[in-house]
């Protein structure tokens, strides 16, 4: 499978929880997985060729100019970290689907799961940084959605907003980091800059994009000291702890130090800041945790120990110490997981995370202690589990490291948080599960279906085996793995339970022992602990959030103050600035074309628009006079385009007129009719000004224009020399729409329908609001005609009707060739079917509407998006289209081009849109009483004695 | 002629932006409705003005010439997405006023607090 396949398809996938939850959660799970196992499936396919060593890599230039490609690359690093996000995840969905309760809304969880799932996948495998970049924020987003996904708990919306402000932040310091590293590089592929060692670090700019990349790292694999976000994430349902703090998310921030390990690591600074800051968090992690009393929390902690602790061992620097970091990355990811399971397994079972409410759980739940023992066991360091192994290893390691001279310094810390490690792996199994039960609870905690057992229970039995046959299990990926975080070179190695006695052994020792005998004394240490005063991350977090947004609020209180009008002006005089200063800078070149003559009849339009603008302003305190003004000043503006060679421009302007007037006109309706006159003189001199100044710079800059030749060839004689011969069309025009630039039109007509159901939406919204009520008793403020729909009007717009729509057709069909075409057939039919609504009213319109205007909006949308589709059946790229000459006799020779039927898209677009945006509008004017069962209120043809009288529509002049 | 689009150009911008400055929301509607009127026929101006040379090809007659079609495309789009434009801005100045009973545009001065 394509590797971009892969990491599109959780992307893809996530549409189908969304859509399936309608059909049962089981359906929604179902498709999650089955979305999860295929990319897992995809990457497998390719493991045997990564095994053997080979690189799988998938280009594709997306913006070459910026150094900015969809390049993927899947190598050792690759495989075992999207194996990792795409197995666990698989388990992790299965856990969910048991775990969430019926009101949770599942189809979403799943989707943020997928998307969360889709960025993952895309880190471990993008081969530009620039694209790792980008789903490095995408994780950012898609784990907010998750950790704040029990919106109604406030900790889990702080949550979400402390973990985005602070991976987000630290994305924001390696966006810098990476870009400095990729112009020492000269490339932003990863391929190119693995290559280039010694150029990085030999850069005077090493140190700079060293800090700022670990930064980001840092944050987001919560190391000492941006490593209080990640217990607060723990509000998040257990799922998603899981899923991002065992093998996901934290492991992002090692694995961008893993990938670059082999052109940042080897250097002092390297080592002192990665493996200090490891060593750091790994003893805090560790001690914190053992005071932690909810289960979560605890494994929290001990999870930014633990990602300490293989952060400390990839800044040691040396090929075998990054070998055990990916070695621990592995162990703790399965035993990790099954942990957060477990615990949510007693939180499920118990209704609390509380130890110290805890006990005795083993007989009652035998299952989750298996699970729980085992994977504790495994953390603590116990053999034959894999933690242990690993932990050894990393003992050893750590026995061998000298910093600022010291010998001991290094071990002596690692194994005094390895004491604190076993210390608090031994307290969450044996205070959960062993000693006495206690009382409160509910009476029978069990065991829960195999659901939740059964995903826990798959990593349990990895974290044996491993433990158990690590060089069958462990070794060959992590050959692999290990191979491409070094770049080849790896030292023999080996790993079994049994090394002989070494410092290691007896390190680990004296760490199992202390944390025995730190477990057997927690009672009076934990007293002692909560006795003495800590600094508190999340209260200086908060204190310095809240500087900060009174900070941001006093300055957007003074740019943005309210007065929408101040915004516009300062728009225009900074416009005006600009252009001033271009103008007085620059030079405009002799005239060169010249001036074509005034007769008499433009000049006489001339002066009517003219007039109608200068009236507009005078009068516009009279707001339906100057609707009235508009009307004239469009009618110029469409006999001048008229005039000046652009027949289609003047049509739809003429018909886009009556559109606008008669919306503007159905919302003047519900508005003052007159606007007060409350701005001052002063104030009104400056917009005089203002105005006046933005009119003589854009008149001079269309006169400057118009006189003179274009400075470049255009790229219109194109248009017009192959209209015909390419397209078959000759009103060049409309070939430009809907061929040439069909994708434009295309995106255009998406607009416009888009708009119509903004407005829609808006219509909704207001007649759900308590607006509804002051509309259904709404008394006109001005005298009403008795006759609202006349006699005269509805013959004659029922008359017009069909006419209108053949002109329609007719527009529409000959538009290809003469002024014509969708556009403006779809504004026609549009306001012939607005006619009847004038005429008749709108529920009697609406009652004889068949097709809903979304839908003639959608089908006209799909019909262009089909027509463009079609091409693809010729091996053309989209919307490329097609035309053949016809001759039937006795019919004329004709063409026919798919455009026409593009074009039809258009037309429906346009008419549903414009439908739509009237008829909503409409809907506000709707009152009981108003349905007429008769399309005209007065008819001399009805019998006038009876009833009738009762359903006219009552009309009170005020 | 050039002359009197481009005044007539400038005339329409001045207007619009004077009305777009009001206080009230439809004369800043109607501003803008000028404002758009101008912007295309500047857009529409940017081909050069011809007379009598509308961009319908003839194919049987040779040497004729006719005027930018591609100002014209892109205007006859404009002019219908400014119908949609205006359609959104009439609706949410008619929203805003039915639920405040206000056509004010400026926001009223305890607005910022919950910003």
């Amino acid at each position: 499978m394509s590797l971009f396949l892969i990491v599109a398809l959780p992307f893809l996938g996530a549409i189908f929880p969304a859509l399936l939850i309608r059909a049962g959660r089981q359906a929604a799970a179902m498709s999650t997985a089955a979305v999860s196992l295929l990319a897992l499936i995809g990457l497998l396919i390719h493991a045997p060729a990564v095994m053997r060593g080979e690189v799988i890599v998938a280009r594709l230039d997306w913006l070459p100019g910026l150094g900015l490609n969809a390049n993927f690359r899947l190598d050792g690093l690759g495989l075992l970290f999207a194996g990792l996000i795409l197995g666990i995840g698989i388990l992790i969905i299965i856990y969910a689907r048991h775990y969430l309760s019926r009101r949770d809304p599942m189809g979403l969880f799943y989707a943020y799961l997928l998307l969360f799932q889709g960025a993952m996948v895309g880190i471990v495998l993008s081969d530009n940084i620039l694209l790792l970049l980008i789903f490095w924020e995408l994780t950012s987003l898609s784990s907010f959605l998750l950790i704040g996904f029990w919106r109604h708990l406030p900790e889990g919306r702080q949550g979400a907003r402390m973990s985005l402000a602070v991976t987000a932040g630290g994305g924001l310091a390696m966006i810098a980091g990476l870009l400095i590293l990729g112009d020492i590089a000269g490339s932003y592929d990863l391929t190119d800059i693995l290559q280039s060692r010694e150029a990085i670090q030999s850069s005077s700019l090493y140190l700079p994009a060293l800090v700022l990349i670990l930064l980001g790292a840092f944050t987001k694999s919560a190391q000492f000291p941006f490593h209080f976000w990640l217990p607060h994430a723990m509000a998040a349902p257990t799922p998603v702890s899981a899923y991002l703090h065992s093998a996901t998310m934290v492991k992002a921030g090692l694995f961008l130090m893993a990938r670059l390990w082999p052109v940042l690591a080897g250097t002092d600074a390297w080592f002192y800041l990665v493996a200090t800051t490891g060593l750091v968090t790994m003893l805090i992690g560790a001690v914190i945790a053992l005071f932690k009393d909810d289960l979560k929390a605890l494994l929290a902690f001990s999870t930014v120990s633990q990602l300490g602790l293989i952060t400390m061992l990839l800044g040691f620097g040396t090929k075998i110490a990054a070998l055990i970091a990916i070695f621990h990355i592995i162990n703790h990811a399965t035993f990790k997981a099954a942990l957060f399971m477990s615990a949510g397994i007693v939180d499920h079972a118990t209704h609390t995370r509380d130890i110290k409410r805890l006990g005795g759980l083993a007989r009652l739940m035998p299952i989750t202690f298996t699970i729980a023992t085992i994977g504790a066991l495994s953390m603590a360091g116990l053999p034959p589990l894999n933690g242990f192994i690993s932990k050894e290893m990393m003992l050893e390691e750590a026995a061998h490291t000298t910093w600022f001279g010291m010998d001991s310094f290094v071990p002596v810390l690692a194994t005094l948080a390895a004491v604190f490690s076993s210390a608090y792996s031994f307290r969450f199994f044996a205070h959960t599960f062993l000693g006495p039960r206690r009382s409160d609870g509910p009476a029978q905690p069990h065991d829960p279906g195999p659901g939740l057992w059964l995903p826990p229970t798959v990593l349990i039995v990895l974290v044996v085996l491993i433990g158990l046959f690590p060089m069958v299990f462990a070794a060959p990926i992590l050959e692999t793995t290990a191979g491409a975080v070094v770049g080849g070179g790896l030292p023999e190695f080996k790993l079994k339970l049994w090394a002989g006695i070494s410092p290691a052994l007896i390190m680990s020792i004296i760490a199992l022992g202390g944390g025995l005998f730190l477990l057997a004394g927690h009672r009076g240490l934990d007293r002692t602990w909560n006795a003495v005063p800590r600094p508190e991350a999340k209260r200086m977090y908060d204190v310095a959030i809240s500087a900060l947004t009174a900070v941001s609020r006093v300055v957007t209180d003074r740019l943005h103050d309210g007065a929408m009008t101040r915004y516009a002006a300062i728009l225009v005089a900074f416009t005006l600035g600009l252009t001033g200063y271009a103008y007085l800078t620059g030079g405009i070149g002799p005239q060169t074309r010249p001036m074509i003559p005034i007769t008499p009849i433009p000049l006489a339009a001339w002066i009517g628009i003219i007039t109608a603008t200068g009236c507009i302003v005078a009068y516009h305190r009279n707001r339906l006079l100057s609707l009235v003004l508009i009307g004239v000043v469009g009618l110029v503006v469409s006999l001048a385009f008229n005039y000046l060679s652009a027949p289609d421009l003047a049509l739809t302007q003429i018909s886009v007129e009556v559109v606008t007037i008669i919306l503007m006109l159905l919302a003047l309706n519900f508005l003052p009719k007159q606007t007060p006159r409350e701005s001052s003189p002063a104030r009104r001199m400056r917009d005089g000004a203002l105005s006046v100044a933005a009119g003589l710079g854009v008149g001079g800059l269309a006169y400057a224009l118009m006189t003179r030749d274009f400075a470049f060839p255009t790229i219109s004689k194109y248009h017009l020399d192959n209209s015909y011969g390419l397209a078959g069309g000759k009103n060049v025009v409309n070939v430009i729409l809907v061929d040439f630039r069909g994708y434009d039109t295309f995106g255009e007509i998406t607009v416009l329908g888009i708009a119509a159901i903004i407005i829609y939406a808006i219509t909704r919204a207001v007649l759900a609001s308590p607006v509804r009520a002051y509309l259904l008793n709404r008394k006109p403020d001005a005298p009403q005609s008795g006759d609202a729909h006349p006699l005269i009007m509805v013959v004659v717009t029922r008359m017009m009707m069909p006419v209108a729509l053949m002109v329609a057709v007719y527009i529409f069909f000959r538009g290809h060739n003469l002024p014509g075409g969708g556009f403006i057939a779809g504004l026609i039919a549009a306001i012939a079917v607005i006619m009847q609504y004038m005429a008749s009213g709108f529920s009697w319109a609406v009652e004889r509407q068949r097709y809903p205007y979304h839908a003639i909006i959608g089908s006209g949308v799909l019909a262009a998006a089909l027509t463009g589709m079609g091409a693809w059946f010729n091996g053309k790229p989209f919307l490329t289209s097609d035309f053949g000459k016809f001759h039937y006799p006795p019919l004329k020779e004709f063409e026919l081009a798919t455009a026409t039927l593009f074009d039809l898209g258009v037309f429906l677009a346009v008419v549903g849109a414009t439908l739509l945006a009237l008829d909503s509008l409409a809907r506000f004017a709707w009152q009981p009483g108003m349905e007429s069962e008769h399309p005209m209120d007065i008819n001399p043809a009805r019998d006038e004695d009876g009833d009738d009288e009762a359903e006219q529509p009552i009309r009170e002049a005020v | 002629m050039e002359m009197l689009v481009a005044s007539a150009v400038g005339i329409l911008t001045a207007a619009g932006v004077y009305l777009v400055l009001r206080l009230r929301t439809f004369p800043v509607i109607l501003g803008l409705s000028l404002l758009s009127y101008a912007v295309n026929v500047f857009i529409f101006a940017s081909g050069r003005l011809m007379l009598n040379a509308p961009p319908i090809l003839d194919p049987y007659s040779e040497g004729m010439s006719y005027t930018d079609p591609l100002p014209q495309a892109l205007v006859l789009t404009a002019i219908v997405i400014s119908f949609g434009m205006t359609a959104v801005t009439v609706m949410i100045a008619l929203g805003g006023f039915l639920s405040d009973r206000d056509d004010r545009i400026d926001m009223p001065e305890e607005a910022g607090e919950d910003a």
